[in-house]
């Protein structure tokens, strides 16, 4: 089949969804791609480099649709667009199935089947092709970029000839997958970086960034992100003023603030609010991710960068990826691969669309004349609940003393008792046994005592040398044999031959087994 | 030489076999501590051959040099996967050693206290030792005789039957006769009342047949146990060996012996309670065979095996930053760790970190893996403990199963119904790709149900190990 992509109708859009490399992969899949003629300049792809990678270019978006059967792009497809969608077309695209319904039935209506990249449902098998995830990580971190070009000071603190800088104080505000790239940046770029997020669960990834958690004085459960596959829900009146006066307190000191809260399917919480903006220094940079959806600060103008009266700069850009069309191209087109991975698995370039694969059922908005959104719940949850963790209750000084002391003594008590079964067998033993036994048992007790000192020191990689070396030095009951094999008796000579043969064959064995595996035990 | 020196020389020998043991706390005082053990047993020989009361010289001069010759021949040719049976077989020699000099001491006894007092005063050796005894200390002499014969014999046939299951000749699955361990203790308890028999006089029959019985326990003893719980054996049978020789020590009125016994026997027994610890389990109910009853029904696996290719292995391979191999006894099976440590050169070499994490029981031998690894030229260094590694498996990128299954089975820790429960494991499904090579879709040897190979993260890499891992280093130059 072939598989084609046109270029994108919107204005600003420099995404597009094959690039020379993924169209190499997809050929790898038995599949033959078409590109529309220059789809790929404005991300930064010459038509020569598609050629060399074997696809073939058309002419016109019309011709595209026409000769493709499968079409990949960016954006949901335009009026014109939906009109060019045939019978059995399949079209891979972002769709937002929710405000684009008529579209949706349109597509529907005409027998074209669609998979909408922003439905991808978020389980860990669907990672690969999860564009909305690729997508936010990029806008993460050019939000920081963006912050930084609008600020007029370093990141980082420098103690420099020219005097002191301080370095920078960056609050994000919203830990998913946008939130956290935009943490990995500002932190790299040297800046404190506080980050904030209603679910408790994501505080250990935000440490593991670099960042430090914003903890709330809150008493009530937070909700767990596990119930709604992963995504953040809505949080009580009680728990949004906390998290408000949090913020209240925190934003005079903060110079780059970065929101990027968002709650599937609703418009944005506010969370930064007017007189937060107000308190802020003159020369801070508020980045709003959620600029789309009305933004998380009222003041957000979408798509424009504004100036405050108090000088606080608020981005409402909604384009970062495409700012940064190489780079998510060249993600995009390896999402949709990976789609197409999963669609082929045949890999002889026809398309088997399963609607019982959790991936591909959840995608697909669009199929055989029916609308099959919204779709039912994946079989596999996004995220194991998390389990509610009994934390330890943190020991004052004196309680760790009295239960080491307590433990000393349990110790203690542990060797004197058997110290003294130990005393108390030996004058059992010593009461009846004669005194040449007793001075061999003596002798005894104590090897047993020093090979137990001995043997817990023997490092764990070296047992098996151990047990060869015990093994060779057991043959010391040859001096048993040596012993008895000048005896008068020929029954007795023969046992003792034997024994002195195979102790022998014990001590040559094991020593030299040994050897051997010591020898090969070598430091990198 | 007068018995003074001998002593002198025992004395020397017992504390080179001390330092060659404390020696092995760490790889390179090791090699040294080789020699001690060495220098001390020749020392030890040398002085009892030349000391009092030995004859038969050409005798003891060609058992010697036929059973060294033996003994390096076996030494040279034997592969690094075969030491658990090589062990094993080591074993055996020694408890058949302990019974004929058992039975030896008893002939010597009667032939001794058959002579007439001058003739008593003229021998000299062990049977002047056995002369000078009074009738106590003939009943103790008796009681140590039983003793290390019954040790010696379970020694024997036990090692005999482990080194058949460790060498595949016997099915290495636990097999009891009708009766169980209701055998073994009626054994026991017959042997028992022999002892007090033997000590009040019952002749050489008493002996006999309690070596008989001593065999039989050995043999149904090892039978009963499966092929998971060999290094417990195997280390258990260790301590048994130097029981055996401690108790022929005791015998002799030698303390040398007595001494070399203990340190034998002690070792092994510390080896086997570490073994038992690192699988959770009480030396009684490993020797006692089967796995530990279950309390309820085992939790419910779900999801399914996801299969991968070399290709997809090598790629995540290429990616990873930081790898962790757990290698099991499967690596040792298919003779696989050249292959292993081939690839871990080449991962190095581009510059990733690669470290391997060893599970106490991993292998059917205490420190198996290590050897195997040794062998195969994989730096010691980057071969880790449990302990030492299990911490860093969230910030490893991929792991490498290869050939184990219950040491890094999540349900250890996440099933409190399953009969592994509680036994630590490698944490390994907390890293971020984790890649078994497996034969196929089996439980392995225990039959307990891995949630782990069901894991979002897991991917089933299927095949035999030494071909799977031929195949990828095809992958990765």
């Amino acid at each position: 089949m072939k598989i084609g992509t046109p270029k994108e109708f919107s204005v600003g859009e420099n995404r597009v969804a094959m690039t020379p490399e993924s169209a190499l992969q997809l050929q790898k899949l038995g599949y033959e791609c078409l590109l529309e003629r220059g789809a790929g300049a404005n991300a930064g792809f010459a038509d020569s480099a598609y050629e060399a990678a074997g696809v073939t270019l058309v002419d016109g978006a019309e011709a595209l649709w026409a000769q493709a059967d499968i079409v990949a792009k960016v954006q949901p497809p335009s009026a014109e667009e939906a009109g060019w969608l045939t019978e059995g077309k399949l079209l891979i695209s972002f769709f937002w199935p929710a405000a684009n319904e008529a579209l949706m039935k349109e597509a529907a209506d005409k027998g074209a089947s669609v998979i909408a990249m922003d439905m991808v449902p978020r389980i860990s098998r669907a990672q690969k092709m999860d564009a909305l995830s690729s997508m936010a990580n990029i806008a993460g971190y050019r939000a920081v970029i963006e912050a930084g070009n609008n600020f007029g000071r370093f990141f980082t603190g420098q103690v420099t000839a020219a005097g002191k800088v301080p370095p920078a104080k960056v609050l994000i505000v919203g830990a998913g997958v946008a939130g956290l790239a935009a943490i990995g940046t500002a932190t790299s770029l040297g800046a404190i970086t506080y980050a904030f997020d209603v679910r408790p669960e994501v505080a250990e990834q935000v440490e593991s960034m670099g960042a430090e958690f914003v903890y709330l004085d809150f008493e009530e459960e937070q909700a767990d992100g596990a119930s709604s596959g992963g995504y953040a829900s809505v949080s009580s009146p009680e728990f949004r003023e906390a998290q408000l006066a949090k913020f209240r307190e925190l934003a005079p000191e903060m110079d780059i603030v970065i929101t990027t809260a968002l709650i599937p399917n609703r418009e944005a919480p506010e969370l930064w609010t007017p007189d937060m903006v107000a308190a802020m220094k003159r020369g801070s940079v508020i980045v709003d991710l959620a600029a789309e959806r009305g933004g998380n600060c009222k003041l957000t103008v979408k798509d424009e960068k504004i100036v405050t009266e108090n000088g606080v700069t608020i981005v409402g850009y909604t384009d970062f990826p495409s700012r940064m069309a190489a780079q998510a191209s060249s993600l995009y087109a390896t999402n949709i691969r990976h789609m197409m991975t999963d669609l082929t698995p045949e890999k002889n370039g026809t398309v088997d669309h399963n609607m019982e694969d959790d991936v591909i059922r959840g995608a697909t908005i669009a199929h055989k004349h029916d609308v099959t959104w919204p779709p039912p719940p994946p079989k596999t949850k996004a995220i194991a609940a998390q389990k509610p963790k009994e934390k330890a209750p943190e020991l004052t000084p004196e309680e760790k003393r009295a239960r080491e002391v307590a433990a000393f003594k349990a110790q203690t008590r542990f060797q004197v008792t058997l110290l003294a079964v130990g005393a108390a067998l030996m004058l059992l033993v010593g009461a009846f046994a004669p005194a040449s036994f007793m001075s061999h048992f003596i002798v005894f007790a104590l090897a047993c005592f020093v090979g137990f000192q001995v043997i817990w020191n023997v490092s764990h990689s070296l047992h098996t040398p151990l047990m060869a070396v015990t093994n060779a030095i057991s043959g010391i009951i040859i001096l048993g044999a040596l012993l008895q094999i000048g005896s008068g008796s020929w029954l007795v000579v023969l046992l003792s031959a034997i024994s002195v043969l195979i102790a022998s064959i014990n001590i040559v064995g094991g020593f030299l087994v040994t050897r051997r595996m010591l020898a090969m035990f070598q430091k990198s | 030489m007068s018995i003074g020196i001998v002593s002198a020389a025992y004395i020397a020998a017992a504390v080179l076999f001390i330092l060659s043991l404390g020696g092995l706390s760490g790889q390179e005082s090791a090699k040294r501590a080789v020699w001690y053990g060495i220098t001390g047993m020749a020392l030890a020989v040398v002085a009892t051959v030349f000391g009092p009361g030995m004859g038969n010289y050409l005798i003891l001069l060609v058992m010697v040099a036929a059973g060294a010759f033996a003994g390096q021949f076996v030494a040279k040719r034997v592969e690094m996967t075969e030491m658990p049976q090589l062990v094993a077989a080591l074993h055996s020699f020694v408890g058949l050693a302990a019974v004929f000099i058992g039975f030896n001491a008893h002939i010597e006894l009667g032939r001794v206290l058959a002579m007439s007092p001058e003739q008593k005063e003229a021998l000299d050796g062990f049977a002047g030792v056995l002369a000078h005894k009074d009738s106590v200390e003939q009943a103790i002499l008796k009681v140590e005789v039983f003793l290390g014969v019954f040790i010696g014999a379970v020694t024997f046939t036990g090692s005999v039957i482990a080194f058949g299951k460790l060498a595949g000749k016997v099915t290495s699955k636990a097999t009891k006769l009708p009766g169980g361990h209701m055998l073994n203790a009626a054994a026991a308890a017959l042997s028992l009342l022999l002892l007090v028999l033997y000590v009040n006089g019952a002749g050489f029959w008493a002996l006999g047949l309690m070596t008989l019985l001593a065999f039989f326990i050995g043999y149904h003893l090892i039978m009963g146990i499966g092929g998971a719980d060999m290094p417990v054996v195997v280390s258990m049978l260790n301590s048994y060996s130097g029981w055996a020789a401690s108790a022929i020590g005791f015998t002799l009125g030698n303390d040398l012996l007595i001494v070399t016994g203990a340190l034998v026997g002690s070792s092994g027994a510390i080896l086997s309670y570490i073994m038992c610890k690192a699988m959770n389990r009480s030396f009684v109910s490993v020797i006692l065979g089967g796995f530990g009853n279950t309390t309820g029904p085992a939790m419910e696996v779900e999801g399914e095996q996801v299969a991968i290719d070399a290709d997809g292995v090598a790629a995540a391979l290429e990616d990873a930053d930081s790898v962790i191999i757990v290698p099991g006894y499967g690596m040792a099976v298919a003779q696989a760790q050249q292959n292993v440590a081939e690839l871990t050169r080449r991962l190095r070499a581009k510059g990733k970190e690669v470290r391997f994490a060893i599970h106490p029981v991993a292998g059917r031998l205490p420190g198996h893996m290590n050897v195997l690894l040794a062998e195969a030229k994989v730096p010691y260094d980057i071969v880790l403990e449990m302990d030492e590694i299990n911490e860093d498996f969230p910030d490893t990128d991929v792991v490498i199963v290869i050939g184990s299954n219950d040491i890094v089975n999540p349900a250890a820790q996440e099933d409190p119904n399953s009969p592994i429960a509680g036994m630590p494991v490698l944490e390994v499904w907390k890293a971020k790709q984790v890649f078994v090579s497996k034969r196929g879709q089996g439980t392995g040897y225990s039959g307990i149900e891995n949630p782990l190979f069901y894991k979002e993260n897991t991917r089933m890499f299927y095949g035999d190990a030494k071909a799977s891992l031929g195949e990828l280093l095809n992958r990765v130059e």
